[in-house]
């Protein structure tokens, strides 16, 4: 009966017991499985795991530790979880389960069931907690010891997820013996994460912190704030205090309100419970007999003041508790005084105010270059909104407020491509001259049916072409819908050059950035280097003397308003990558674009380059000093913008001479 | 100021403006008025108030019409006569909206406050209603404090000041720094358009004191009225903004009569000329601005009790842009132009968006107004512009005697634009 369970347990036993079974089961032998080498070291040890001293221990723990055997570790965690059971019949190590009023035993390496035991025949072996902090300690000793460096490491991951003082020891010792490079470097900073936490050792703990000085990791922060927590204390003005006080705080001054002192005088039993306004109010009204108050009629209770006197007497009758008054409130605070307390010494406070200082001021340098790094992109999403309007506003002068729909263009038909094209980077690839093409068309079409009509009636022009935005944007309505549709950047524009933990750049960021910058490039080429840039100025500055000398003003005002839409075509898919792709998502850029033309000097790629950046900048500038507001931001900025033209109304890059009269 | 401009060089157009005429012996007025009562006094006397059939949204809807035109007027003025494209009077409105609702909805929520506290067994302390009021009226944006700009707000007399103040003094101030570093033409209509963007966007936040972009609402329910029905309120407020459309006209008419509508237009059609002619340019296009901008404030203070609600979607600078449509289409520089203006097409608008207009059925594709009449608008808009710069008023010289041309004093289009 009792042999054949064992028997099956043992069958997928590893091949030390598969031998022990064969031989079990050919001698018929009553025996079962003969201890293993990490039996064999509890059995020696024995009388000392028993005994479960402190002092004695230790030795027990050692050759445990030192054996080097695998199995030791598994043992070791079973003890400290006191799931460690002796069988008093033989004396061998087991783990037990309650069943019903007896316990089920089985072997402690392997699991093999090793048959029944009566409450009375196992003892439980049970560390106490200094025990178990050796134990621990000997664990992480021989994890971190462990050949694998992959092993140490996740030791290592292990300790700092859940810290013990036990730890420490372990650690240290296994530093010096550490020979990967990677390993030792990081546990050197587990080591001094440890010191700051249980390092009994003040000296070594101001040493461990301030070697943090400067360190941008997030848990370093971590480990160092909370040395910093505070908490209320109140104290009588005449009583003496040695605390570590980090700041006193006034009643009455921000965030720390006269009630919330008093309150704080109450809870600690130092002032007498004050009767608040609505229980005095509820006090009043059960006394409400026949219309009036202790004598007073109750309609004319209807000021703060006259609740009061009211109040006082009913008090005054012996109805209900007299109360303090506000004037002794206020008197009786000022013989307190509230002070926010440190928990921990002057020493280590000053010593971590001093390093997460230097870490903070590391941390706003990166913040701040974070900051200009989010004043770029900003910048280059406005230098590419605006760059299309700087060729046709700066360099034709034609006021185009369909400008932002040409955007929505080609947002859209980035959005359409993706549709046929299911892979993202092929259909970005394509969608970029596709949208160019079309809104180069539109562009022309524009010009030919109505600009052309319309130049030297800059008003006109403006509300005309605001007519073609509108129907535009219910054309897009109509055929799109109104919810947003998705344009899908390709996966590798996903992620995030991250630098630190204080800095990282998005890749579509860069994308934009480098975007903006080829496209500056290219029309500056164009402009200044081809011969259609300077038929473009030439037709600019002087129409007719550029007509005289064989060129067709009327074909090169239709290619430039042509190039100039078909880049807020390319701007439009660039955009649509990060915005939500709605018929309305060009208008949201039309003012802040005109603004970046205006500010940057008309006619001038550089300016629309100036203009960009400094809004650009500007914007997230006052967006870091009030995060929560993006629309207050965009206020301040376009009120800052309209100072600003106060000042060089003809903006940043000024045309000058005859050029700029044309 | 210098003397009058009786340059002989001046055009034959220019010289024929000089001749003044009392604005009220001008045939435009005297029809503008007369159809005005008329109109007024029909819609009154049909009104459900008094027994007839016109129901009391469509008197509400002629009644914020009438507002729109008073606008529209101000608009002409500022745009048609002084040459300023601003897209930026609707903020204008707005704001006069926002002035005028703060009363009402402060004196409402007060009067349900001190009602609710009528059954309470204290009487209320004036503390306690205020924090009622505050709770009642910012709830919505998480607050209970009433900000201080509602310091006002409880007193109908100061806040009537504030809707001509406010806008007044915005438009004050904005207009002497545009004006006097001499932003003109698109560059200026760009300008007004960014103050309108960022007033809308900072109405938007809900820390900006008027209840984010929930707005003010309820204010169809004027305190002290709640016994009055609602179709005799709605009356009253039709003949208010009748009343005020034909005051503003006559505004309008006499200041574009005299010798200051001269110079105004003047300045419209050739600005540095008149500087030369050594009148304060500035000085007149400050005051012109900034006094449309009164009288869009007024006009909004009658116009937003009639629609109930008033939010920053309202300012938004689109809603400027189409009060320029309204009065290129009924045609600027002429009063009664943007009167017409204003009048069709936002009354169309509502006809065609309303879901009331036919679908038009081509076999293919069903055309549904509701989706398609913005199209209609823009390109219209654009038509409008391109062939008839006159705009529907321009109908009204081919049925008048040439001659009369001059005196309505469009401008020639080319010459509209320096």
């Amino acid at each position: 009966m009792r042999k054949a369970p064992r028997l099956a347990g043992l069958a997928p036993a590893v091949l030390v017991a598969l031998a022990a079974l064969f031989w079990a089961a050919g001698v018929g032998a009553q025996s079962e499985a003969p201890p293993t080498p990490v039996e064999q070291i509890l059995l020696d040890n024995s009388e000392l795991i028993q005994k479960s001293s402190r002092r004695t221990i230790g030795p027990a723990i050692d050759a445990l530790a030192s054996s080097g055997l695998p199995e030791a570790a598994d043992v070791l965690r079973l003890w400290r979880e006191r799931e460690l059971y002796v069988r008093k019949s033989d004396g061998r190590f087991v783990r037990a389960a309650r069943k019903g009023s007896a316990y089920e035993l089985t072997n402690i390496i392997t699991g093999a069931p090793m048959g029944e035991a009566s409450r009375r025949d196992v003892d439980q072996i049970k560390p106490n907690s200094g025990i178990q902090a050796m134990i621990g300690a000997a664990l992480v000793a021989f994890q971190l010891n462990d050949p694998d460096p992959a092993v140490r490491l996740r030791a290592l991951q292990g300790i700092e997820r859940d810290p013990e003082a036990s730890h420490l020891t372990g650690l240290r010792a296994a530093i010096g013996r550490e020979s990967d490079p990677f390993v030792q470097e990081a546990m050197a900073r587990a080591e001094r994460r440890l010191t700051i936490q249980f390092d009994e050792d003040e000296a070594a703990r101001i040493a461990a912190i301030m070697s943090f000085a400067g360190d941008l990791d997030v848990s370093t922060r971590a480990t160092l704030n909370p040395l910093l927590a505070t908490h209320l204390a109140v104290r009588e003005k005449s009583a003496p205090s040695d605390a570590n006080v980090a700041r006193t705080l006034t009643p009455g001054s921000d965030g720390f309100s006269y009630q919330a002192a008093y309150e704080i005088l109450v809870n600690e039993g130092l002032a007498p419970k004050v009767i608040t306004a609505a229980a005095r109010d509820q006090a009043l009204i059960a006394a409400i007999d026949d219309g009036s108050v202790a004598g007073v009629k109750v309609a004319t209770l209807d000021t703060r003041e006259a609740r009061d006197a009211a109040y006082l007497r009913l008090a005054d009758e012996g109805k209900v508790p007299h109360t303090m008054t506000e004037d002794e409130q206020f008197a009786l605070l000022g013989n307190f005084i509230f002070e926010d307390v440190y928990s921990q010494s002057p020493a280590i406070t000053d010593a971590t105010n001093e390093t997460i200082d230097a870490i903070n001021m590391r941390v706003a340098m990166y913040e701040a270059a974070d900051l200009a790094l989010d004043g770029i992109s900003l910048a280059s999403i406005y230098f590419l909104a605006a760059i299309g309007l700087a060729i046709t506003f700066g360099v034709m002068g034609v006021i185009n407020m369909a400008h932002g729909e040409f955007i929505m263009m080609g947002a859209y038909t980035g959005y359409v491509i993706q549709l046929f094209i299911p892979d993202k980077t092929l259909s970005i690839i394509v969608a970029l001259p596709v949208a160019f093409a079309i809104t180069f068309a539109a562009g022309v079409a524009l010009e030919r049916l109505v600009i052309r009509w319309l130049y030297h009636r800059p008003l006109e022009t403006l509300l005309a072409t605001f007519g073609v935005s509108i129907a535009l944007q219910q054309l897009a309505k109509n055929i799109f819908g109104t919810q947003a549709r998705p344009l899908t950047s390709p996966d590798w524009l996903g992620g995030a050059l991250v630098i630190n933990d204080a800095l990282s750049i998005s890749y579509i960021r860069i994308a934009i950035f480098v975007l903006s910058v080829i496209f500056f490039l290219v029309l500056l080429f164009i402009l200044n280097k081809t011969r259609l840039g300077l038929e473009v100025r030439s037709v600019r500055q002087n129409p007719r003397m550029a007509a005289a000398m064989g060129i067709n003003p009327d074909r090169i005002n239709m290619l430039t308003f042509g190039l100039g839409s078909g880049i807020a075509g390319i701007a439009g898919v660039a955009i649509g990558l990060f915005a939500k792709v709605t018929s309305d998502l060009g208008a949201g850029y039309i003012v802040q674009s005109f603004m970046t033309v205006v500010v940057g000097g008309v006619g001038s790629i550089f300016g629309t380059l100036a203009g960009a950046t400094l809004i650009g900048f500007l914007q997230k500038g006052i967006e870091a000093l009030n995060p929560s507001n993006t629309l207050a931001a965009q206020t301040y900025m376009i009120i800052f913008i309209i100072i600003f033209i106060q000042f060089r109304p003809k903006g940043i890059f000024a045309l000058k001479g005859r050029a700029a009269e044309a | 100021m210098a003397t009058p401009p009786t340059n002989p060089t001046m055009s034959e157009r220019g010289r024929s403006l000089v001749r003044h005429r009392s604005f009220l012996a001008q045939p435009s007025t005297i029809v503008v008025m007369l159809l005005l009562i008329a109109f007024t006094v029909s819609i009154v006397s049909l009104s459900e108030a008094a027994g007839g059939d016109i129901s009391t949204s469509l008197v509400k809807t002629l009644g914020k019409t009438m507002c729109l035109c008073l606008i529209a007027v101000a608009m002409d003025l500022v745009w048609g006569y002084c040459g300023i494209l601003s897209l930026g009077h609707f903020a204008f409105f707005g704001l006069g909206g926002y002035m005028v609702g703060m009363w009402i909805m402060y004196a409402r929520t007060e009067a349900i406050v001190v009602e609710a506290a009528r059954n309470a067994p204290l009487p209320p302390t004036p503390q306690e209603i205020r924090d009622a009021i505050g709770t009642q009226i910012f709830g919505v944006v998480g607050g209970s404090d009433i900000p201080p700009i509602w310091a006002f707000a409880h007193s109908l007399p100061l806040q009537l000041i504030l809707v001509v103040l406010v806008p007044g003094l915005l438009a004050l101030v904005f207009g002497w720094l545009a004006f006097r570093s001499r932003v003109t033409g698109v560059y200026l209509s760009i300008l007004t358009q960014a103050m309108t963007l960022a007033l809308s966007l900072y109405l938007f936040q809900n820390d900006s004191g008027l209840r984010g972009n929930n707005g003010l609402s309820g204010l169809q329910n004027i305190p002290g009225f709640e016994e009055v029905p609602q179709s005799v309120v709605s009356v009253a407020f039709f003949v208010a903004s009748a009343v005020a459309l034909g005051a503003g006209y006559l505004l309008a008419a006499w200041i574009v009569s005299g010798k200051f509508g001269s110079v105004i237009r003047g300045i419209r059609d050739d600005e540095p000329r008149v500087r030369f002619l050594g009148y304060q340019v500035e000085h007149y296009k400050l005051f012109v601005f900034t006094l449309t901008a009164i009288i869009a404030g007024i006009a909004g203070a009658l116009y937003y009790p009639q629609a109930g609600i008033v939010n920053p979607a309202e300012i938004a600078p689109i809603a400027s842009i189409y009060l320029a449509v309204w009065v290129a289409i009924g045609g600027r520089g002429r009063l009664y132009g943007a009167i017409i203006g204003a009048a069709f097409v936002s009354l169309l608008s509502t006809w065609f968006t309303g879901g009331r207009a036919p679908d038009i059925h081509l076999g293919f594709y069903t055309i549904q107004w509701v989706d398609w009449w913005q199209v209609l608008l823009g390109v219209a808009f654009v038509l409008v512009t391109l062939f008839a710069p006159k705009g529907i008023g321009g109908l009204v010289d081919l049925l008048v005697r040439p001659k009369r041309q001059a005196s309505a004093g469009q401008p020639a289009p080319r010459e509209a634009a320096e």
